[in-house]
């Protein structure tokens, strides 16, 4: 057994899984600190779910190495199981029994009596809102308290570790938000969150650090700050009134912007790349970005600021889209005034 | 009795994050409990779905009671003049084939928890693995009692009359209860290796029918051919069918009582590790 001392929560090398010809996850490096929420951000069938089913032991990994808290998931995985948790569709509470009897049944599995597992799950049903629903079988709760009952029952035992997979996909918005309510409070007493998601701003609200996962590749990773400035922190697209100003209005943006300048095919019409090293906002770039070409007496007809988008970060990381649509609330793209 | 039915999403309560905070804040964790422990829980897990799902004793009741009744009086007269007289003969029988045959709902349930998502949450936790598969087992051991009861309560009503007793009769569905839980690892196997609940019904059929029909249930085998009778005798079905008559007759068939403890025992080494590695490789 290794004594645990990098203070990192799950370290993995080369973590391979494949099914038949596919290789779902494909040499995953990942090293998550200790006691902060970690975003593994990417597409359907990227492999973001096997390869938490490989962390949370639940598949063995064809190659490679992954620790939790210093635990070799494979050799020493009851330790490991011991100190995680896991929700996700996939890792579920029995349908056929009431929200009250899931958590006294997961109670007593995890070593406590009868009365003490009947407690906790009252005061943790009361916690999330569901004492109404308690005494409900869980196949009719509606999808927000469905979620909710799923974490409920994975922090039973205060986690060192949990998993969250995909916790807010097919939730409205008011659902999502508690949701993240809960990621905040878990996280806020110490337990490393592990969460995974295909919204970017899911991401962003919650992770410090990101890792972006394509194909079974981890292709970008990093803070947010870090992996922002590597994707653009969204661009602005302006259209002048007078064609013959746009290189001069080009001029201006590249001295004043931290930013990439690119004239469209239409020939009044220019994009540029907001980088996020700059430490002003994407918005206030823009602002500033309109005042001196005001100042340079350049004429804009026609002005956009688009926030990058799932579709957008991927394009920038992988040169292919995500080959899905994406959802209005992972990102707003407000680029369509611009003309081909 | 299953609760009613009503999917409000509208106002759910809020989230109190502050008590959420408060309950998260103990870090201690309770002694590991022991296997015993977590494979009754898991058996209470199983009583919990009879109770609210009280349909699925259907099997266990009506289906048993349908074959009494259909067996007794399709070939009583036939085979032994009267059904007051063949029920004596196959009452044991038709108790061991109806007992064993819904022992295939096992590998059903354990596909169904797969598909449902309950099976990754179980396999997270860290208990003694087999306590899951166990736990099915215990609960469906609840069944087969239930069924065994039902069978006996109406063949006394058609007239059958054990001559080994109350002692003799329970001795005799012990010996089925112990043999089904053996046996019940080939469903485990089953449920874990297939893919789909339609498939694992299917292959369990093509598995029990025969073996069940192809055994001394119904009548004494010297009537077959000789190939078939070298199936017949040495089929684990045929020497629990015997000692289970044997027992609830007031004797003490030894030889097939051991017969029916050895395939137990085989059942259980060979499938119970099948099962549990599948359990762990998933």
């Amino acid at each position: 057994m290794s004594t645990h001392t990098s203070g990192l929560a799950i370290e993995t090398a080369g973590l391979v899984k494949t099914f038949g010809e596919t290789r779902a996850v494909d040499g995953v490096d990942l090293a998550v600190p200790a006691g902060t929420v970690y975003g593994v951000l990417g597409p359907n069938g990227a492999g973001k779910t096997t390869t938490v089913k490989m962390l949370a032991t639940l598949l063995r990994p064809d190659d490679g190495q992954a620790r939790v808290f210093g635990h070799d998931v494979v050799r020493e995985a009851d330790e490991v199981r011991g100190r995680v948790s896991l929700t996700g569709q996939y890792a579920s509470v029995d349908e056929d029994l009431t929200g009250t009897e899931n958590l006294v049944l997961l109670g007593r599995l995890l070593g406590h009596g009868k009365a003490a597992a009947r407690e906790r799950g009252e005061q943790l049903l009361a916690a999330f809102g569901l004492t109404d629903a308690a005494a409900k079988q869980v196949k009719h709760y509606s999808g927000g308290m469905r979620r909710r009952i799923d974490i409920a029952a994975s922090i039973l035992n205060t986690p060192d570790l949990l998993f969250l997979d995909e916790p807010t996909t097919g939730l409205d918005p008011r659902s999502r938000n508690q949701v993240w309510d809960i990621v905040r409070a878990v996280v806020a007493q110490g337990t490393t969150v592990l969460l995974t998601t295909q919204y970017l701003d899911e991401a962003d609200q919650l992770a410090s650090r990101i890792a972006v996962i394509d194909q079974g590749r981890v292709i970008a990773e990093g803070t947010k700050g870090e992996l922002k400035a590597s994707v653009g922190a969204g661009s602005v697209h302006l259209r002048l009134r007078d064609a013959e100003e746009r290189p001069e209005a080009e001029r201006v943006l590249r001295n004043l912007l931290v930013a990439e300048v690119q004239p469209e095919a239409d020939p009044v019409a220019l994009t540029a790349r907001l980088g996020a090293a700059a430490s002003d906002t994407a918005a206030d770039q823009a602002a500033k970005a309109l005042g001196e070409l005001a100042r340079a007496g350049i004429t804009v007809d026609s002005f956009s600021l688009g926030q990058p988008s799932l579709d957008e970060v991927f394009l920038a990381l992988t040169g292919h889209d995500t080959g899905q649509r994406t959802d209005g609330d992972s990102g707003t793209d407000t680029k369509d005034e611009v003309a081909a | 009795m299953s609760t009613a039915t009503s999917s409000e999403t509208k106002d759910l309560s809020p989230v109190s994050t502050e008590s959420l905070a408060a309950l998260l804040v103990t870090r201690e964790r309770p002694p590991r409990p022991s296997a015993l422990s977590t494979s009754l829980t898991f058996g209470w897990r199983a009583i919990l779905k009879i109770k609210h799902v009280p349909e699925q004793l259907f099997d266990v009741t009506a289906f048993p009671i349908m074959n009494l009744l259909m067996f007794t009086y399709l070939f009583g007269g036939a085979l032994a003049g009267s059904p007051s007289d063949y029920i004596q003969f196959v009452l044991p029988g038709i108790l061991v084939m109806s007992v064993v045959m819904i022992t295939m709902y096992t590998g059903v349930s354990v596909n169904i928890d797969i598909e449902k998502g309950v099976f990754d949450r179980i396999r997270s936790l860290p208990i003694w693995r087999p306590s899951a598969m166990v736990g099915y087992l215990l609960g469906d051991a609840l069944r087969y009692t239930i069924a065994s009861v039902v069978m006996l309560s109406v063949g006394l009503l058609l007239g059958y009359r054990p001559d080994g007793g109350f002692v003799g009769v329970v001795a005799g569905i012990a010996l089925l209860l112990l043999f089904s839980f053996a046996f019940s690892w080939i469903w485990t196997m089953f449920g874990l290796m297939l893919r789909t609940e339609k498939s694992v019904m299917s292959v369990s059929m093509m598995v029990i029918f025969p073996l069940t029909f192809l055994s001394n249930v119904f009548v004494d085998p010297r009537t077959m051919p000789g190939w078939l009778q070298a199936f017949v005798n040495n089929s684990p079905i045929t020497h629990l069918a015997s000692a289970v008559r044997g027992l609830m007759a007031g004797g003490w068939p030894g030889v097939e009582i051991a017969w029916t403890l050895g395939w137990a025992g085989l059942f259980l080494l060979v499938f119970g590790p099948v099962t549990m590695r599948l359990y762990n490789r998933k």
